[in-house]
């Protein structure tokens, strides 16, 4: 008896929990509120098989408990009864999966518009990369890393010479256009993770990884590291600030005046 | 199988082969410590499990003191946090759970519940354990060395693993574990290939494998994955003890360590995560399969019914076995690996969801119209269902991959795999040590204790571990030393953390009680016949507890039917040992 009604407080208390709890996810910045309704639409299915589960095994320990003369009934399988569950749980499971496969085509997707920002990792800042007025990023390499070329730019690619350079500093977004990051590293593996946008992939050395979003409200937001990188791996913080794309302008006029070529000029 | 014939069962095969040599010991050495008994070797796995287990559970309270109360505990610095994670992930994982349900369980029960009179390369079986026991001592060792053990995480991922970093990345520390792990499987290959063979050649007569309990087909099943799986575990090890020591490039690719361009260059970081979690994911798989086998035959003994579609329970552990060997790469979903492998391994993962909530539907379709006794097993198997249905249903949200991009590396994933794999089968293992422990013993354990070490361990995990999903939800990230300074937390999420801390020491120090019981019981506890819990495995059906060197006395059992055969309509008596021939009509049973 007592055990039927903890089994039921759990399943009740832990639906109350969700609806009640301050925890829930950080107001979201970007287009990929197709993510949150998926999530949604799995906290529906999963919530409800839970408490049916779980109700379901209340029941049976009240009704069936062991009380003098009580016979179980001997039934060793039930095919129809099988299939049925299978065959919907298969339903249930495509029902999730369909979705969250066609959202994540999408985000693998990046649109053609989309302006290319490069972000580097390395133990334990994050530096960034803008493609300047030719709209282009110059080629790098992790062997050109260099004090006096931090990003390991190639300067032999005239691409690369007009490209803004902002190493442990502020990355800023301008709202309602799409962008596609470029990520890698020079260490080890990082993560740039900023809750509000809810994409993320990490960043491997020796490699190019990417996602893409389209800020969609401006304001100040935390950048994590969301792959263990060392004992500084909490402390690799950052700040990503999405303006309206005035300011935005303005912040890239006074940018400009740290490209590659005027930062790092070829020792002659 | 509906229509129980009572009366006499039908013919029995005659025997195929001659009943096995035993090895006999002599002295005392032979006996306990060089044993080649499965029965003692099962009892040596299972101490030295339990026994890291609660080292584990030390390095547990230290985490959680630093996440609870950040800065308190001024010894408990970044180096020591990293290291305290992953020294508790390893141990748990791979020393505790996988050693305890194969190399203890498995050893004890597969030759009792099978009919046999012991493993079938019993010189290799002891040596199994002594290879595990190496293993251990030198993953210990770590602790003691210059630098300490590594602190690069559980999953020791290149290229941070074995860089100035990380703790233990340049000491010694990687080292001991890569080695620690090699050790660890060898000693398992010779324990997996004895667990296989076994079941497959040592059945006593009758014993077809239909027949056979659902603890041996999941014992089975997990010992066949770990021989497949453990390999790219070992090939990854020694590729990166290469890259380690001998400068190889492996998994090293051109880089700059702490401002030194290092010599390597054309290594994949990604292939050593595709080697290690097509290890990795099998492996909690192998730590599923035997709870998920055992708590089977906890619900039907303590419901007195028959497990509710006992084929459909063998397919399902054979489907998940094998399916979990094409799941791997939901770990790397966001690890830059190409996007497309992403389509791939979401529909396998959403897939294996399937043959696994069968699993679940059967065990409480077993309860239903049951005549359910709640013993002290009988509730942990209850608790397993809830927290296994529970973080099981999270992992449907990780497995989907465009839901798991923002909730990887969170505290969402991990309160999704301590739900599933830490809270779930432990309790299981709790269950499973009260269930069995007259049998080993020949007393039982005190019930009021048991209660009390269920219902404080139950509550209080899943008080620890359902919150902490929304931790995740929010966006906290797992693996960090110190969470202060995140504008987007709330301050309640740190009286959250503060308040799980609390119950995770209260849980913790419960499980002293169960401890005590353990032992208090060995001298005091209610004495209990061959057969208390009135179970039809044969097992259970020694003719002396604890049962003897060759178990069976002068001749092995003869089974008759399968392992389910509880009130069975019109019987005697609400239960037939496999090894009964006849079933006796019931004089003048009232229907139930």
């Amino acid at each position: 008896m007592a055990v039927a009604l903890i089994l039921v407080l759990i399943a009740v208390g832990s639906v109350l929990f969700h609806m009640v709890s301050p925890w829930w996810w950080t107001p979201i910045a970007s287009n990929w509120s197709y993510i949150d309704d998926t999530i949604t639409i799995t906290f529906w299915i999963t919530g409800i098989v839970f408490v049916a589960v779980v109700l379901f095994m209340a029941y049976c320990i009240f009704r069936f408990r062991h009380e003098p003369g009580r016979q179980a009934a001997y039934e060793p399988e039930n095919k129809r009864l099988e299939w049925w569950l299978t065959i919907v749980t298969g339903f249930g499971v495509a029902a999730m999966l369909a979705p969250g496969l066609f959202v994540w085509n999408q985000f693998i997707t990046v649109p053609e518009d989309a302006t290319d920002v490069e972000i580097v990792g390395q133990q334990w800042q994050w530096s960034y990369r803008l493609p300047g007025a030719d709209g282009k990023l110059g080629t790098s390499d992790t062997r050109n890393i260099s004090p006096d070329n931090p990003l390991g730019i190639n300067r032999d690619d005239a691409n690369g010479k007009d490209d803004v350079v902002i190493e442990g500093g502020e990355l800023r977004l301008p709202i309602g256009r799409p962008v596609k990051a470029l990520l890698r590293s020079v260490d080890v593996l990082h993560d740039f993770y900023v809750p509000e946008f809810r994409a993320k992939m990490d960043l491997v050395p020796g490699q190019i990884s990417y996602f893409w979003l389209t800020p969609t409200r401006t304001g100040t937001f935390e950048i994590l590291c969301a792959e263990l990188c060392g004992v500084g791996h909490s402390q690799m913080r950052g700040t990503v600030m999405v303006q309206t794309e005035a300011e935005y302008q303005a912040w890239i006029g006074e940018m400009s005046k740290r490209t590659f070529a005027r930062l790092s000029p070829p020792q002659n | 199988m509906v229509d129980v014939p009572l009366g006499p069962a039908g013919a029995v095969p005659p025997t195929e082969m001659e009943d096995m040599e035993l090895y006999h010991p002599k002295s005392w050495v032979t006996k306990y410590v060089f044993s080649q008994d499965a029965k003692i070797i099962a009892v040596q796995y299972s101490i030295t499990a339990l026994s890291i287990g609660l080292v584990a559970l030390v390095l547990s309270w230290l985490m959680r003191l630093q996440l609870g109360f950040p800065g308190v505990f001024s010894f408990i610095d970044a180096n020591a946090y990293y290291q305290f994670i992953t020294m508790h992930g390893m141990m748990m994982v791979v020393y505790v759970l996988t050693a305890l349900f194969l190399g203890g369980f498995g050893n004890y029960l597969i030759p009792l519940m099978i009919g046999a009179r012991d493993m079938v390369f019993p010189y290799a079986n002891m040596l199994s354990f002594w290879f595990y026991l190496l293993a251990v001592a030198v993953l210990m060792a770590s602790f003691f060395v210059p630098g300490g053990p590594t602190g690069a995480g559980w999953t020791l991922y290149p290229p941070q693993a074995i860089t100035s970093g990380t703790p233990g990345g340049q000491d010694l520390g990687i080292i001991l574990m890569l080695v620690s792990l090699m050790i660890f499987i060898v000693g398992f290959t010779m324990g997996g290939l004895n667990y296989v063979v076994t079941v497959l050649q040592a059945r006593t007569r009758g014993m077809t494998l239909m027949r056979m309990p659902l603890t041996v087909w999941g014992i089975f099943t997990a010992s066949f994955m770990a021989l497949l799986a453990f390999p790219a575990l070992f090939v990854g090890a020694v590729m990166m003890l290469f890259d380690r020591i001998l400068g190889t490039s492996f998994f090293m690719p051109a880089m700059v360590e702490m401002g030194q361009q290092l010599e390597r260059t054309g290594g994949s970081p990604i292939l050593f995560q595709h080697l290690f979690w097509f290890f990795g994911h099998p492996e909690v798989y192998i730590v599923a399969l035997p709870a998920f086998g055992i708590v089977s035959d906890l619900i039907s003994t303590h419901a007195r019914r028959n497990i509710f579609g006992y084929r459909m329970m063998v397919w399902a552990l054979l489907g998940i076995g094998a399916l979990s060997f094409i799941v791997w790469a939901h770990h790397m979903y966001v690890s830059g690996m190409n996007p497309y492998f992403g389509f791939f391994f979401a529909t396998t993962t959403l897939i294996i969801a399937v043959p696994t909530a069968i699993k679940v539907y059967n065990w409480i379709l077993t309860l239903w119209r049951g005549d359910i006794h709640l013993t002290v097993p009988m509730l942990f198997a209850l608790a397993f269902i809830v927290t296994f249905v529970n973080g099981g249903l999270t992992g449907l949200f990780l497995g989907n991959v465009v839901v798991d991009v923002p909730l990887s590396d969170t505290m969402f994933v991990v309160a999704h795999f301590h739900m599933v794999m830490g809270v779930a089968p432990i309790l299981v293992i709790f269950g499973a040590i009260y269930h069995w422990y007259p049998k080993v013993t020949g007393r039982m354990l005190d019930d009021t204790l048991g209660k009390l070490h269920f219902w404080v361990t139950f509550l209080g995990a899943y008080a620890i571990f359902f919150p902490m999903h929304y931790l995740g939800l929010i966006g906290v990230p797992r693996r960090y030393h110190d969470i202060a300074d995140m504008a987007f937390v709330p301050a309640s999420a740190h009286t959250l953390n503060a308040f799980i801390t609390v119950v995770a020491l209260i849980v913790g120090a419960v499980q002293l009680v169960f401890v005590f019981n353990l032992i208090w019981s060995l001298y005091r506890g209610r004495r209990a016949d061959g057969n208390p819990w009135h179970a039809t495995t044969l097992e259970w059906q020694t003719p002396e507890t604890p049962p003897p060197h060759g178990n069976w006395g002068k001749e092995q059992p003869v089974v008759y039917r399968w392992a389910y055969d509880y009130s069975v309509p019109g019987a005697a008596q609400d239960f037939v040992p496999q090894n009964q021939a006849t079933i006796a009509h019931a004089a003048a049973r009232p229907a139930g």
